[in-house]
């Protein structure tokens, strides 16, 4: 703890709490480091003033002996998709790389009511939309574990942040597994929650029927207080959910009341073996302390990413329709008139990756097309809910692999999408489906490459999800 | 459904965006192995599936019709490429 | 060859909601540019639309009226194009499951009834205003952006340029007695497209059609389809085809030419607006808002001319607007007296409308005002005259009460009869003539006497009792 670097936020709030330590020393502390790794590009902007002024403020408050928050001066980063008023809001975007928000996300009005500090806004994948962080306008990150690989996308920064102890938590988004997945290449905690537990207003949307802020953590239980602070309905997200929010940090189960799903579809040739001989490991463990264990199918999993990049592409051609230089973000020079102004604004503005998914995504909407893709794909996307709702009458949660594959080095898969799309493979269907998942690390490979796994729960069955969690990282505190 | 370069100008078209030639050769080929990718959902029998559109469980959700206080003309232009007055400003729209 | 006019409408209704459709802004006219907007109707990144409950309320109302099916379930959908007055690049609307659907509107026209069947109506959003006058570039002001409208889609069952009209001014009623419009069209809000095409005369085939905007008046809206159907008579009987296509109606050039347009085809990429969840209207809901439906001026008509024995004409004019409807019932409920406050309402109150140019809410004359100057009347308190030609006209320049300008201003009747007798004395001392002439038959002088009498006495007898003592004078003697 002298170097200020902790395992989880239980230990910092217990040494701010006993002042062994002050919010302004550790939050100095955090910022020192990301100064130390400004190399890992981890951030696209660091809040030194404000966060240190923001930590005085905490110090003061809990001299003065007044209530204090659930997340009492935890440091936390936030992926730069999601709007802070006066601070920019860049997506990692050429065409954003000026705009500034003018309001702030409910989550982020939330962590501040409950007294947490934001160090700064993390990089990400152009527009969330990317599994490796290389589609970021402003580079790309580097694996804090391992400098050659990815730290994974689209929270790549985010997850990078939390890795390497440049924040104690992060905020992400998880669109089709972008904050799992870069959680598994980090050696963190990625938790995607169920579709509506978490308002999405000021979450640039990617597909606004898939897009879930996220959170990055040491711990499932700091993923959880996180979690419970940012949930719970909000007038301004029609499609935030009224359902109650449960006390998920302090969510506990008995191994021998679980019963785990072992779907035979993410078990396959196309998983590493290592990966594979992991995620065994941690079975058996859970099965000797009294875990159920059950294999069970879902059908249709093979059918989930062509409909994800339906989908999910469709949504953003609409989604990014905004991005047009008239009222805000990038504008080109030299235009003749309001068609000119749209057609060099967004072919400048936009990188790549963003481009070829506007027109995909136009494409199968535009005439002639929806019923073959867009309906076609709508109807699959509920032949894969069902599969998960059937599965969960069985079970309460689902484990299996989060990347096929471990951290990949740089340049590896970014020669053709459809791999690296490949990387998504069992991310992608929680959120054709909605339910929640979240990525646990279960230690590094031969290669010292970080691993992990996933657990699916029913929707709204976080408290389930931290419970199942709590037990699979227990199963690694015995093994080291 | 092979994906034309015809194809990839009229989605160009609707998208507002352009492509030298070489982006539009890589674009088409890429269209392609995706879509070729997605052709199998045709794998699937849907005839009797309804579609899935929407996401939560709730219908109705309804805002009552109350003003709340609108954002200063200051912060609507703050990020605005062109501006005078009161107005955001774009090149003449022609036709 | 005779041809047969076939023209269908789709109207926009602008709702007079106090904010916008998907946000809180004030849809108040007139504010300064860029100042009714929020991150969600300027489309800032990560903003999201919720939908206002009396956007849903109005169309379920209209739909109702309208005699169309109310959808049991119904969604928004996002149509996606891209225009600097659009900030999202998609305009929120509906698409497949309108809220309503297969409808019709009723109307008069030359004393027969026109049925103009509804294919749907259905919510969406205002785009902001472009000012392409000023300068080399195009302004924009965003204050508009998200303003609630209805879209009405009418069958092509209109036949000719009056039953277009007639069609429109009872939509235009319909919205006003809802109250969930102004339904003011030179303002905006209710614009009009029509679909205009014509076919053989007596032919069941519908002829290739073209789209008319840009028609901001109910005479334009004649005008337009009026030239337009001429334009395809000529362009067919020249042996030509019609070109499907969107034209503008030129009022000053007194034309329609075709619309220029870079887009080659009309590809909206529609789809279920993800931001926003299923309506369901439920048959509780449905009796919560059919409660609330004022009562239709048709049945409010009958209804007058049956409790208040009003003329049946007079029932109808009144019933036009449902603010006038209520301004008369409520006066005549404050006088006693129905039948004097209907002609009150077809004389003196329409007639300053007229001159004025204004509606029943901008009277200076409130009901209650008015119902008290009525009953001034039926008590003898003034005279018919006086209560017409003085106090009425003092109470449109000031909010006083009629009481108090009658006692203010000495208007108060007299019906001394012996003051009344003694100015008729006068009067026939001081007209012997006439007197003479009246005795010899003249009696239609009857009338001069009363009003010699009246000017002495500044007009304000009592005429029932100079009537009832020069009667008795002139036969007494």
């Amino acid at each position: 703890m002298s170097n200020f670097v902790f395992s989880s936020y239980r230990d910092l709030r217990d040494a701010l709490l006993s002042k062994s330590i002050s919010v302004e020393s550790v939050v100095s502390a955090y910022l020192s480091r990301i100064e130390a790794k400004a190399h890992l590009n981890a951030y696209l902007a660091v809040f030194k003033e404000s966060a240190l002024a923001h930590a005085k403020v905490l110090d003061e408050k809990l001299a003065s002996g007044k209530p204090i928050g659930k997340l009492f001066g935890m440091p936390i980063a936030v992926k730069d998709n999601i709007a802070m008023k006066g601070e920019k809001l860049t997506c990692a975007s050429k065409i954003l790389e000026n705009f500034t928000s003018i309001y702030s996300a409910t989550v982020i009005e939330r962590l501040l009511s409950e007294d947490a500090v934001i160090l700064g806004k993390t990089n990400l994948d152009e527009f969330a939309m990317g599994s490796s962080n290389e589609n970021s306008a402003f580079g790309a990150v580097k694996n804090p574990i391992n400098e050659s690989c990815v730290p994974g996308g689209s929270s790549g920064g985010s997850a990078a942040a939390v890795g390497g102890d440049l924040a104690l938590v992060a905020l992400g988004s998880d669109t089709g597994g972008s904050v799992r997945q870069p959680a598994s290449f980090c050696n963190v905690v990625g938790l995607k929650p169920t579709y509506g537990r978490i308002s999405r207003y000021g979450l640039v949307a990617f597909g606004s029927s898939f897009d879930q802020i996220g959170v990055l953590a040491k711990t499932a239980e700091d993923a959880a207080l996180v979690l419970e602070v940012m949930a719970g309905e909000d007038p301004m997200d029609s499609t935030s959910s009224n359902k109650p929010v449960e006390d998920y940090a302090r969510a506990s189960l008995d191994p021998k009341q679980l019963r785990i799903g072992v779907p035979k579809e993410f078990f396959t040739d196309a998983l590493d073996p290592e990966i594979n001989a992991m995620i065994q490991t941690v079975l058996e463990k859970l099965k000797a302390q009294g875990a159920t264990l059950a294999e069970l199918s879902l059908p249709h999993s093979e059918y989930a990413l062509a409909t994800y990049y339906i989908l999910a592409t469709a949504e953003a051609s609409s989604n990014l329709a905004r991005y047009d230089g008239a009222r805000y973000g990038y504008r080109a020079k030299e235009i003749t008139d309001p068609t000119d102004m749209y057609v060099k604004s967004r072919s400048e503005g936009f990188g790549k990756e963003v481009k070829r998914r506007i027109m995909l995504g136009t494409y199968v909407l535009s005439a002639g097309y929806y019923d073959a893709y867009y309906r076609k794909a709508q109807k699959v996307r509920r032949l894969i809910r069902n599969d998960y709702l059937n599965a969960f009458e069985q079970v309460d949660v689902i484990l299996s692999p989060t990347s096929p594959v471990p951290p990949f080095k740089f340049g590896e898969k970014m020669h053709d999408p459809l791999t690296m799309y490949l990387a998504d493979i069992y991310t992608v269907p929680m959120n054709l489906a909605g339910v929640p998942a979240i990525s646990v690390p279960i230690g590094l490979n031969a290669q010292g490459l970080p691993i992990g796994l996933q657990l699916i729960g029913n929707l709204f069955s976080e408290s389930t999800l931290i419970g199942a969690s709590k037990l699979v990282e227990a199963t690694r505190e015995h093994s080291f | 459904m092979a994906v034309s370069k015809a194809d990839v100008d009229y989605i160009a078209t609707l998208a507002r965006l352009s492509f030298n030639d070489a982006e539009k050769e890589a674009m088409t080929h890429d269209l392609n192995e995706i879509l070729n990718y997605v052709e199998k959902l045709n794998e699937l029998n849907t005839e009797n599936i309804e579609p899935l559109a929407n996401m939560g469980d709730r219908t109705n959700v309804l805002r009552e019709d109350k003003p709340v206080p609108s954002i200063s003309n200051q912060d609507a232009l703050k990020n605005a490429p062109d501006f005078q007055d009161r107005f955001f400003k774009v090149p003449k729209v022609i036709g | 060859m005779e041809y047969e006019l076939v023209v269908g409408l789709e109207v926009h209704c602008q709702l007079n909601t106090k904010t916008k459709a998907f946000c809180g802004c004030s849809t108040e006219f007139g504010a300064p540019a860029n100042t009714n907007v929020c991150p969600v109707c300027l489309a800032m990144p990560g903003a999201l639309p919720v939908l206002n409950k009396q956007v849903l309320e109005s169309a379920i109302k209209l739909g109702l009226t309208t005699h169309c099916t109310i959808a049991p379930y119904s969604i928004m959908a996002r149509k996606n194009y891209f225009y600097p007055d659009l900030p999202k690049g998609y305009q929120i609307s509906q698409y497949e499951e309108p809220i309503c659907s297969e409808g019709y509107i009723e109307f008069d026209l030359d004393g027969e009834k026109k049925r103009v069947r509804l294919v749907r109506i259905h919510m969406e959003e205002d785009a902001g205003k472009s000012i392409h006058d000023i300068g080399e570039e195009t302004y924009i002001d965003a204050n508009r952006c998200g303003v609630p409208l209805l879209e009405i889609v009418s069958y092509p069952d209109i036949r000719s340029t009056k039953e277009a009209s007639a069609y429109l001014q009872k939509l235009r009623a319909i919205v006003r007695w809802l109250g969930i419009s102004d339904g003011n069209m030179e303002e905006g809000s209710l614009r009009c497209d029509a679909n205009v095409s014509v076919r053989p005369k007596g032919s069941e085939k519908f002829g290739t059609r073209t789209e008319i905007k840009n028609m901001n008046s109910f005479k334009s809206v004649e005008n337009a389809i009026q030239y337009e159907m001429e334009r395809q008579i000529e362009v067919l009987k020249s042996g030509g085809t019609i070109v499907q296509e969107t034209r503008l109606w030129d009022a000053d050039k007194f034309e329609t030419r075709p619309m220029r347009s870079k887009e080659a085809a009309h590809d909206y990429r529609y789809f279920p607006e993800p931001d926003l969840v299923p309506i369901e209207v439920s048959d509780e809901l449905l009796s919560l808002i059919k409660a609330e439906l004022p009562e239709m001026p048709e049945v409010r008509a009958t209804r007058f001319v049956s409790q208040y024995q009003i003329p049946e004409y007079d029932a109808k004019v009144i019933t036009t607007d449902r603010l006038l409807a209520d301004y008369y019932e409520e006066a005549a409920k404050v006088c006693g007296d129905p039948k004097a406050t209907s002609n009150w309402i077809m004389g003196e109150v329409l007639r300053t409308l007229k001159e004025k140019a204004i509606e029943i809410s901008a009277f200076p004359i409130e009901a209650k005002r008015l119902g008290v100057l009525i009953s001034l009347v039926k008590q003898g308190v003034i005279n018919g005259n006086t209560a017409k030609e003085v106090v009425f006209v003092k109470m449109l320049d000031e909010p006083t009460s009629p009481q108090d300008i009658v006692k203010r201003d000495g208007l108060a009747q007299v019906s001394d009869t012996s003051a009344i007798e003694k100015e008729i004395a006068e009067v026939l001392s001081a007209s012997p003539t006439q007197l003479a002439d009246y005795r010899s038959g003249k009696t239609k002088l009857f009338g001069y006497f009363v009003g010699e009498t009246m000017k002495r006495m500044k007009g304000k007898a009592n005429p029932q009792i100079i009537n009832d003592i020069l009667k008795r004078k002139l036969e007494s003697v």
